[in-house]
């Protein structure tokens, strides 16, 4: 497809603007020599551009969307309808806080109910995703290390089935990152715990369900562990859906969280963002927050900075609207449904590993919480079919991929969350289409190497995208 | 696949080349470059670092996973093969020519195994 720049030609263009009423004025020595390169369409050209854009894309809106680890769930449209209210939208962030009341009060009622939500004491929506979230917590971590002097605690441990960003948030504040095993079962090798804590630990990360979709039973005594040599314990609340509601992180023992309001609880996900990523702690933390949190003052509220604040990780309050269908969604469930829609996607995971697990192998045995992870190692080895070609196999029947060659330790890996939001017919359909591959496979593997035929693109060179990549446009 | 005599392997799939009794030549095997895929990017020590037996001195990226190389060798990087940083396909299409660090004043090694016991190594890894 054309790029905006390849489309219209100099002299066309959008009135956005009425004609001027006014005097011109020259702005004296413009800051910027040169005039940007702007693309020259008209309103319908442009208006083609973003819906063709549209045309290639794949999200919840268009199909099944079982990608592990990113829970993506519907995004109820009311969350929208209260996002869009004037007094939500027509804001800015420095205006006196008195005229901003009712905003100020969706910060503390959202931050109140994720606490429930996850056993913390206070929590900050600065951090705009997961990621951020994660270095947001590990700054609270070593603030208070380094607030009792305790500066000898230079590690942080991670397990192996870990999410990346794991250990890459971990290095980014000068940690060094240990990574401990995974037992045969997918948990935590406790023997190898207690030899990786010492007084050099700074803290532990880790997920519960875990990457590989398993509840780590151990989780009390895994935490006391860490607690025991002196570090504190993270939650990353990835896998959340699995148990809000149910189990609280912090009664499992952990210290800080950060949760994915674009993934738990149903805002949008992908494509950029915005995300946002709140990080809650216990209340021996608060006082080293970021940014300015929501408190009473004068019959109302006002925002002030933690006592001992790690400083601002972004401008202002966070992804403020975010926060706002997050709140929305979890008004809307409710004390009964937000457990019920977590029991839900652990039914549906379970359901559609009962339903494949005779044909396509699993990486571990027994009940799975919100995702399951398939191991397509003997058939790569006997027929040549890999978890890439069954993964573009599902993009020519309009399914999304599950996650692929992830978490690493499991080989051929092909990492699949329904989510609750997707009903038991679509999920016996995906599952035909799951049997159908295989069978197809089996026959002549040819065609799930071709495959996926259908769509605007066939495979990408994946290796010379990353080799020689071309990351923006220029004339030439 | 092949694994030439005249070298010693790992179990986490590196080669070593002995120049002598304290000088190597580490790279990864063709095993390894075959399992990750085609390699995209490539991190390396920088010379005079040390390198410790069984911990990792580098990693390599491929479009799955990047994942760590190990050195099976405790000594000072003498040496890395710059060439590798703008063309990390050397490593799958010439496993063995496409060597990754030199090391020099070696003073302790891990158990290596001949390309015999390597393979044997590997493919009982796979059952």
């Amino acid at each position: 497809m054309k790029l905006i720049f390849e489309r219209g030609k100099k002299g066309q263009g959008c009135t956005l603007l009425p004609p001027c009423d006014v005097p011109e004025v020259e702005l004296p020595v413009p800051m910027r020599g040169k005039k940007p390169k702007l693309p020259h369409v008209s309103e319908n050209e442009l208006s083609r551009h973003y819906t063709e854009l549209a045309k290639q894309v794949h999200g919840v809106n268009d199909g099944f969307y079982p990608l592990g680890s990113c829970t993506m769930k519907y995004n109820p449209k009311v969350n929208e309808r209260a996002a869009a209210l004037s007094g939500f939208t027509g804001i800015h962030p420095l205006q006196p806080e008195h005229t901003v009341q009712g905003c100020l009060e969706v910060l503390r009622e959202a931050s109140q109910m994720l606490c429930e939500i996850t056993g913390m004491d206070r929590m900050t929506m600065q951090p705009a995703a997961g990621a951020h979230g994660e270095f947001t917590g590990l700054l609270l971590i070593k603030a208070y290390h380094d607030s009792r002097n305790d500066t000898a605690r230079t590690k942080i441990i991670v397990p192996d089935s870990a999410h990346g960003t794991n250990p890459a948030s971990a290095a980014m504040l000068g940690y060094d990152v240990v990574s401990i095993p995974s037992g045969p079962d997918g948990c935590v090798d406790i023997g190898k715990l207690k030899e990786a804590v010492g007084s050099d630990t700074a803290g532990l990360m880790l997920t519960n369900p875990n990457t590989v979709g398993l509840f780590d039973k151990n989780i009390l005594e895994i935490t006391s562990i860490v607690h025991e040599a002196g570090g504190l314990t993270y939650y990353d609340g990835a896998n959340l859906n699995a148990v809000m509601g149910l189990v609280r992180p912090g009664d499992m023992g952990f210290d800080v969280v950060h949760l994915n309001l674009h993934k738990t609880f149903s805002t949008p996900h992908g494509g950029g963002g915005p995300g946002s990523g709140p990080v809650g702690c216990k209340a021996f933390l608060a006082e080293f927050l970021p940014g300015l949190l929501p408190v009473p003052a004068d019959g109302g509220l006002c925002m002030e900075a933690p006592e001992h604040s790690v400083g601002s990780v972004k401008a202002f309050y966070g992804n403020f609207l975010v926060v706002v269908r997050a709140m929305t969604y979890i008004l809307m469930l409710g004390r009964e449904g937000i457990p019920a829609a977590a029991k839900n996607a652990v039914l549906n995971a379970n359901y559609m590993m009962q339903k494949l697990k005779d044909i396509y192998p699993m990486a571990y045995d027994g009940t799975c919480m919100h995702e399951f992870v398939m191991s397509l190692e003997k058939m790569k080895h006997e027929i040549g079919v890999s978890a890439m070609d069954v993964a573009k196999s599902l993009l020519d029947y309009g399914i999304h991929p599950p996650t692929m060659y992830f978490p690493l330790i499991v080989h051929e890996a092909l990492m699949v969350e329904p989510t609750e939001t997707e009903s038991r017919e679509t999920l016996d359909e995906v599952i035909a289409v799951f049997r159908e591959i295989y069978e197809t496979a089996g026959k002549d593997p040819r065609i799930l190497h071709e495959a996926p035929v259908k769509t605007y693109i066939r495979r990408p060179d994946e290796v010379r995208a990353a080799r020689k990549a071309v990351l923006r446009w220029s004339e030439d | 696949m092949k694994h030439p005599e005249n070298l010693v392997y790992s179990r986490s799939h590196e080669w070593v080349k002995f120049i002598d009794e304290t000088t190597a030549l580490i790279g990864i095997t063709d095993y390894a470059q075959d399992a990750l895929g085609d390699l995209v990017f490539v991190n390396l020590p920088e010379v005079g670092d040390e390198v410790t037996s069984g911990e990792p001195f580098g990693d390599v990226e491929s479009v799955k996973a990047v994942s760590d190389i190990f050195s099976p060798v405790t000594g000072t990087v003498a040496q890395i093969n710059e060439d590798l940083l703008d063309a990390p396909e050397n490593l799958n299409e010439d496993p063995y020519g496409a060597w990754m660090i030199r090391v020099e004043h070696i003073t302790d090694k891990e158990e290596l195994l001949d390309a015999a016991a390597y393979i044997a190594f590997y493919e009982s890894e796979e059952e």
